[in-house]
């Protein structure tokens, strides 16, 4: 298909999408579609030539507002693309739309939006999990191959997870931050959801690669896509017993049981390991995550940028109250003010200094599981499967504990995915795959041979 | 001394790079608002810091000439809060980890002789921007063109015991900065700047007073006058039984008073915690290693040569030594076959005069070296030497021997001339000629001195006196 019939197509979808009420999108037009297809089809042969990629609205573009799906951005345009961005184009894509999100990437569920709560594409009761929510539903409702998240503790291996699709989150250090707007600069990942693990593979990939602008990009050459594997001979896979607690979600444990059936199938060793401080990770990442994104966010202070307002008596401090006040939102608001809490002056070592050393201590847990002759390691990805809207907001212990199997490896900056290996009541189950540092290639290539043999529609006993 | 005072500064000084601290964006002082910024400066969301080398090199140069240890690995913090001149509401600097630390620096106390001073620390960090309150009437604007300008801030131990000690070691250590090509040190262009600590104790007593911190000070001068303001109010309540508070103060150079800053206005925590876009700050030793070896001859080196070398009186290789340019021009001037007093005596005189008014040398050492050359062979007397100089400082292209004709300023030593001169001068003095010829030989100057009066300058005063001892003998 030419690069004009796939803008085309992808608008036609784009509609229906937004028709289906699935609230995906945050800004698309077919004007911005036809005019990347016009750009690609002027050099053409890119490796991601003419394929439609939508962007999470945390990623800054010329062409289209970057909100962060926040009031204090609205209508907020950057005046540079992100690296990216930039990159993906240069292999050809063409940016398909920004998606909504969790406000600021905060939340699991994309209930946290200044603009709406994202449907999940299978159960409009639903949600897509978070905070890559928006770019989750759009590829799993079909409407384009492949989409850019965000992660900094699961944002996009949780969403993939329940919506069914592959979300991949790379070495940190291996894609740019510059031009994803700051949540935990120290977790901050671009990553990527697909159909397939090949599709996920190629985005990767084009992004992928040191970068001038981002002094955590590790020097190295950019990734290339790995050939699949036939089959999982020669792998010892780890399956970490902190990761399969009894009381995990029965479907998701049998949707386990099958992959794990699968894996050996294909002649893979299968492994009983431990990380005994990864059960210490989501209290970690709640303190190191807020800390940094109070400093993050307190740029958006309403003197340069954004929409201002200004309080009573007038003053500097009355602009700042009145601005963030009512610009963030009531999650934001609190991580901002737990982070302020975690690094204040007599503090700072009992909640910042200890979550330092803890993340050092589960970081060491995963180097010497690896050390000891595992290659990968494979865990559930969510305790559950995608839960319905409404039912965790109030209670946000509970939403942040949706993230308990994906925190330690972001914690550890590994690469991990998410592969759909099953349903269990109509609903999607993904299974996690975790890599040593770097060794992202191998962890995609052990994916794809494994998609091929589980059957991820499938509902599990 | 009922009282001792304990004075310890904080200076930072703008390093001396063509780009800021953490992008491309230029330093040049004076654009007009809001033009040197990018994504990164402006602190837009999504954007970067990436350090600037040259800037991490100026600051481990200024941290070796201070006696520093320039530590392997040091640490980008953040420090946290709002303001409008701060884009990303926190600046990067150093906290827990700085580049370096524990120098030392020696300076001439006005009071004490030569003392050393500790160096605490020197870190690095970004500047903020500068709010402007006079542009728009009862508006404040923001100018971004400093945001990011790479700083290096000093530390000192409270080593200084007089506000004229604060001053003397706030010389050396500019002196320090600008020969180590680290900073020009403008107070004018806020490329130096002073936070002052001050507290007072009875003599003898260990531990350290309440100290006050005394801010907004903008030149040498208002560093002394405004901690010997600060001095005498603390001795006041000392005196009184009072309790000191610990307060943050404002210079006004106006009324040469302090002013207390609300107590709401300090009241900061600033929340540093290490910066995650920023690795630590790795240094090789040989990396360090190279950076000692490439550093100039420092003030108290040069100083102490040009007394060895040259055989100067130590004022005199003090006062050449003050300033980088006037130690290098009057070694220019000696190489070109000046004899070094003479030479020093020129650059502190007149070459000095023109280096304070004009900041540079408008005659070169080559030809400073003739005129000398023209009064040592009796060409030009000294007092015309000076006007010749100042000619010549008009007239780039101008030889000394060709202003010195064109001025008509060349000696007339020919006996005719002189020995008419005289003799309009005896006559015209027949009273002081009488008590000469009574034995007051004192007389004799001047007899010289109407000679020169009546030749404009011109004649030979040598040759004067010889003709008038010979009419007198």
């Amino acid at each position: 298909m030419s690069a004009p019939a796939v803008a085309a197509a992808t608008g036609a979808r784009l509609v229906a999408a937004e028709a289906s009420s699935l609230n995906a999108t945050l800004h698309w037009s077919q004007a911005l579609l036809d005019a990347e297809a016009r750009r690609v089809e002027a050099s053409p042969g890119g490796p991601l030539h003419a394929v439609p990629v939508a962007i999470k609205d945390n990623i800054v573009t010329t062409d289209a507002p970057t909100t962060c799906a926040s009031r204090i951005l609205e209508g907020y345009v950057s005046p540079y693309d992100a690296t990216a961005v930039t990159r993906l184009r240069s292999a050809g894509a063409m940016i398909a739309a920004k998606t909504n999100m969790d406000e600021f990437a905060m939340g699991s569920s994309t209930e946290h939006s200044a603009f709406g709560r994202v449907q999940h594409p299978l159960d409009p009761s639903r949600v897509p999990g978070g905070s890559s929510g928006g770019s989750a539903a759009l590829v799993a409702a079909g409407v384009v191959p492949a989409a850019l998240g965000s992660e900094t503790g699961g944002s996009v291996r949780q969403p993939a997870s329940f919506c069914g699709v592959v979300g991949v989150k790379p070495s940190y250090g291996r894609v740019s931050r510059f031009g994803l707007v700051a949540f935990g600069s120290s977790l901050d990942c671009i990553s990527v959801f697909g159909r397939t693990v090949d599709d996920a593979s190629k985005v990767l990939a084009a992004m992928s690669g040191h970068d001038p602008l981002d002094r955590t990009t590790l020097e190295r050459p950019a990734m290339v896509p790995p050939a699949p594997r036939r089959d999982l001979s020669g792998l010892r896979i780890g399956l970490p017993r902190e990761y399969f607690p009894a009381d995990l979600h029965p479907g998701v444990a049998a949707a386990m049981e099958r992959t794990k059936t699968a894996a050996r199938e294909l002649g893979a060793e299968l492994v009983d390991v431990s990380l005994p401080n990864s059960p210490y990770a989501v209290p970690t990442y709640y303190i190191v995550a807020p800390a940094e994104a109070a400093a993050n966010l307190a740029r958006f202070d309403g003197v340069r940028y954004g929409p201002r307002k200004v309080g009573p008596g007038g003053d500097i401090r009355a602009l700042y109250q009145a601005t963030r006040g009512h610009g963030f939102g009531p999650e934001v608001q609190r991580r901002i003010l737990v982070g302020t809490y975690v690094l204040s002056a007599g503090y700072y070592d009992a909640y910042y200094g200890k979550a330092q050393r803890m993340r050092a201590r589960i970081a060491e847990d995963f180097r010497r599981v690896f050390a000891g002759g595992v290659d990968l390691l494979l865990t559930p990805t969510t305790p559950t499967p995608a839960f319905r809207a409404g039912e965790k907001t109030e209670d946000p212990v509970s939403m942040y504990l949706a993230d308990i199997f994906v925190c330690a490896i972001s914690l550890a900056g590994l690469p991990a995915l998410s592969l759909p290996v099953g349903r269990t009541e109509g609903l999607p189950v993904g299974a996690q795959l975790i890599a040593p540092l770097l060794e992202d290639e191998r962890m995609l290539a052990a994916a794809a041979a494994l998609e091929r043999v589980v059957a991820a529609e499938a509902e599990v006993r | 001394m009922r009282w001792e005072t304990v004075i310890g500064l904080e200076v930072h000084v703008q390093l001396r790079t063509r780009t800021k601290m953490f992008c491309g964006c230029r330093t040049t002082f004076g654009d007009p608002p809001n033009t040197n910024v990018c994504p990164t400066c402006l602190g837009l969301p999504g954007a970067l810091p990436m350090p600037n080398a040259e800037a991490i090199r100026l600051a481990a140069r200024g941290a070796i000439a201070l006696g520093c240890s320039v530590h392997p690995t040091s640490v980008f913090a953040r420090k946290n809060y709002f303001y409008p001149d701060l884009p990303k509401g926190y600046q990067i600097s150093q906290f827990d980890r700085p580049l370096a630390t524990a120098g030392r620096v020696a300076f001439e106390s006005p009071e004490r002789g030569r003392v050393e001073v500790g160096i605490t620390r020197l870190h690095l960090e970004e500047d903020a921007g500068k709010l402007v309150h006079d542009r728009f009437p009862g508006k404040t604007a923001i100018d971004l063109n400093r945001a990011g300008t790479p700083l290096a801030e000093i530390v000192s131990e409270p080593d200084l015991r007089s506000p004229a000690e604060a001053r003397a070691y706030l010389t050396t250590l500019r002196q320090i900065l600008v020969y180590a090509g680290v900073s020009d040190c403008s107070m004018e262009q806020g490329s130096l700047r002073v936070d002052a600590n001050i507290s007072i104790r009875r003599p003898g007593d260990p531990k350290l007073g309440t100290k006050a911190e005394v801010k907004n000070l903008n030149s040498f001068a208002n560093v002394e006058r405004a901690l010997e303001a600060e001095r005498e109010r603390q001795v006041d309540r000392a005196e009184r039984g009072e309790r000191i508070a610990q307060v943050t103060l404002l210079y006004d150079a106006g009324t040469g008073q302090v002013r207390e800053l609300r107590s709401k206005e300090e009241s900061h925590d600033y929340r540093y915690f290490p910066d995650p876009d920023l690795p630590p700050l790795v240094l090789a030793s040989e990396w360090i290693a190279e950076q000692r070896a490439g550093l100039p001859e420092l003030p108290e080196a040069r100083r102490a040569r040009l007394e060895v070398a040259y055989g100067l009186p130590a004022y005199d290789a003090r006062v050449l030594t003050s300033e980088i340019a006037l130690a290098e021009y009057f070694e220019s001037v000696v190489s070109a076959g000046v004899e070094a007093k003479t030479a020093a005596n020129w650059v502190m005189g007149d070459v000095m005069t023109t280096f304070n008014e004009s900041g540079g040398f408008p005659v070169e050492a080559g030809r400073l070296a003739g005129l000398v050359t023209l009064v040592r062979d009796g060409v030009v007397s000294h007092q015309a030497a000076k006007r010749v100089y100042a000619e010549l400082a008009q007239h780039p292209g101008e030889e000394p021997k060709g202003a010195a004709e064109r001025l008509g300023l060349v000696q007339v030593s020919d006996q005719g001339a002189l020995t008419g001169w005289v003799e309009q001068v005896l006559a015209a003095h027949p009273a002081e000629v009488a008590r000469f010829r009574g034995g007051e030989t004192k007389l004799m100057g001047f007899f010289v001195g109407q000679v020169m009066k009546r030749s404009q300058g011109k004649a030979d005063p040598k040759g004067v006196q010889r003709v008038l001892q010979e009419k007198f003998g």
